[in-house]
């Protein structure tokens, strides 16, 4: 991000007082970073009026508080006015992890993609980051990204804007996941296939164009689909899939959701998380092991 | 000021509350929040506000952002008379084949931005103010809200940030009519000392009748002058419903929705005839 900025002066960097990820923006881009302190409406009406005047502002903060303490003014004056402001949520989901509920971004997916003409993206891991978000800069539309800076083991197809990354096909599960919870995902395939499933595996990359061909394609191609999320039930990847499914008529595919239903998580080291809401490897494979089970014919 | 200018400037005023009068039939308008912004706004276009004749986009311009969304008629009426928009387009008022609704949008040239939510604009001046400052420009960035707007957080927030990035290019003006909805500002959630409020934010304040074109110079000058490090207050006193006698200081007319016939008697009272007489409702409660 900082060596794109450095090289486009329409981009300007801006942050509520939340700098861990962005450290080296003040000393390479100087009057292009913009801490606003902890102000995040403050910050996103700013960065529609950077945006009147021709800038590109990256607007970073942690995402729940960028997404619901400012959702107005992002729906207001960066979604009506249709600006290029790029919001940057960081530690969504279980990343918040020793948090607590007040710092969960857990609805953020389905608030932001209520925005008419606002786009999400959900990359896997620094990597795909890296390779998506050439395209979150390159076009006039409002987009909100759901930073996952983690380093993974993955690499990544090149990405093409509106389509998934369909990693494998497979004809008993297939696996939609976004954000990093593809590394489990990922490892959860492996146990699988190791107990004689076949298993497909879709990432998203983005879920506002969401790849609904990679849906329907999955939906039509497997037995039970598992959509693995962490964000609540409602709203995110498993809505956009019934969603989808139900615009295509595709009936008679059994859909599993792995999300939050309806509670905020136990907070902990993520780790602990992640054993104790179910979405480790071993947890992912053993929920659609036992399930499968009882959609076998 | 010269008398000539005064003259002009009031009979340009006069014409303006004919428009806005005229746009509170039928379904209606913020009528009384929009009569007391029309010298404001007047002074602002003729005397303060730089732009280029045929150029609406010229980044050099100077910008006006009306924060208090809901006194579009007063802005609209202003335009028609500074030739911004042909006066044709008042009689589309809240017709779907146009854009002249209850808040304005940037479908109408010379609409800096959309409003209508409060505490919203001063947050996207002061972007607008801190890309010029970026850019060494000197465009002056005005930005209208109400004293009802003033409970908003968002507003005091925005100050605090502006002053802390130095934007004496942004001027807040404060139509200042003591009434918010269907109550007095004081009786609500009181401002008073407001001047205090805003100098303790960090600003530069005055505090100037709104209804005076000599008072609104004094005000103005440190907005054309410019510099100073700080964000410029303008505290407008001002009388909801100004103009009209039977409109005056009412909790009860702020929006209105009039017959034909009570906008004819109300453009007469304009002119200083009797007192309209008002059957329609005019307590709304929002």
């Amino acid at each position: 991000m900082i060596s794109t900025a450095q090289k486009d002066e329409r981009i300007i960097v801006m942050t509520a007082e939340n700098r861990a990820l962005v450290r080296s923006a003040p000393r390479q881009l100087g009057n292009r970073f913009i801490d606003t302190g902890i102000t995040e409406q403050t910050m996103v009406g700013m960065a529609a009026g950077l945006a009147l005047r021709g800038r590109i502002p990256i607007v970073h903060a942690l995402a729940p508080f960028l997404t619901m303490r400012a959702f107005e003014f992002i729906r207001t004056d960066v979604g009506i006015a249709h600006l290029p402001v790029k919001l940057s949520g960081y530690i969504p989901g279980f990343l918040s992890d020793g948090n607590g509920p007040t710092h969960q971004s857990i609805e953020d997916v389905a608030i932001m993609r209520g925005i008419p003409g606002m786009e999400v993206y959900c990359p896997a891991d620094e990597d795909d980051l890296v390779k998506v978000l050439p395209s979150v800069w390159g076009n006039a539309a409002p987009a909100y990204v759901r930073i996952n800076h983690k380093k993974g083991s993955f690499e990544h197809s090149v990405y093409v804007p509106g389509r998934a990354e369909v990693v494998a096909k497979g004809k008993d599960v297939t696996l939609l996941v976004y954000g990093f919870l593809f590394a489990n995902a990922l490892k959860a395939k492996e146990l699988l296939e190791e107990e004689g499933l076949s298993v497909g595996l879709v990432n998203m990359r983005s879920l506002k164009p969401a790849d609904e061909g990679a849906i329907v394609e999955a939906a039509l191609g497997s037995m039970l689909l598992v959509t693995i999320e962490d964000h609540l039930q409602t709203g995110g990847l498993y809505s956009i899939v019934a969603e989808v499914l139900l615009r295509h008529r595709v009936s008679g595919t059994e859909v599993m959701p792995l999300a939050l239903e309806e509670r905020w998580f136990r907070p902990g080291l993520l780790g602990e998380v992640l054993e104790t809401e179910g979405f480790t490897a071993e947890r992912i494979a053993a929920r659609i092991k036992n399930a499968n089970s009882f959609y076998a014919k | 000021m010269t008398n000539a200018i005064s003259d002009t400037l009031k009979a340009t005023a006069l014409r303006v509350r004919e428009h806005i009068i005229r746009m509170a039939e039928g379904g209606g308008c913020f009528i009384g929040a929009s009569l007391s912004c029309v010298e404001i706004l007047v002074y602002l276009y003729a005397q303060v506000i730089r732009r280029k004749e045929g150029d609406p986009h010229d980044p050099g311009r100077d910008y006006l952002f009306l924060s208090k969304g809901h006194d579009v008629p007063a802005l609209y009426g202003t335009f028609v008379e500074m030739g911004l928009l042909p006066a044709s387009r008042l009689s589309h008022h809240l017709s779907t084949n146009d854009h002249i609704y209850w808040h304005p949008n940037r479908q109408i040239p010379g609409v800096e931005f959309h409003s209508g939510s409060l505490g919203h604009l001063p947050s996207v001046g002061a972007g607008v103010a801190l890309d010029c400052k970026l850019r060494g420009s000197e465009n002056r960035i005005v930005v209208i809200t109400g004293d009802g707007e003033l409970n908003e957080g968002s507003v005091w927030e925005t100050l605090l940030v502006a002053n802390a990035h130095g934007l004496d290019n942004l001027a807040i003006v404060v139509d200042r009519n003591q009434f918010q909805a269907n109550i007095r500002t004081e009786e609500l959630v009181p401002l008073e000392p407001l001047e205090d409020k805003f100098r303790a934010f960090g600003c530069v304040v005055q505090r100037i009748d709104g209804h005076e074109f000599d008072s609104l110079e004094r005000g103005f000058e440190t907005v054309i002058k410019g510099g100073g490090g700080k964000v410029k207050v303008i505290i407008a006193d001002t009388v909801r419903g100004k103009g009209l006698p039977s409109i005056e200081a009412r909790a009860d007319r702020w929006f209105c929705a009039f017959t034909a016939r009570e906008v004819e008697h109300l453009l007469e009272e304009l002119h200083g005839h009797a007192a309209a007489a008002i059957e329609s409702e005019t307590l709304v409660v929002r």
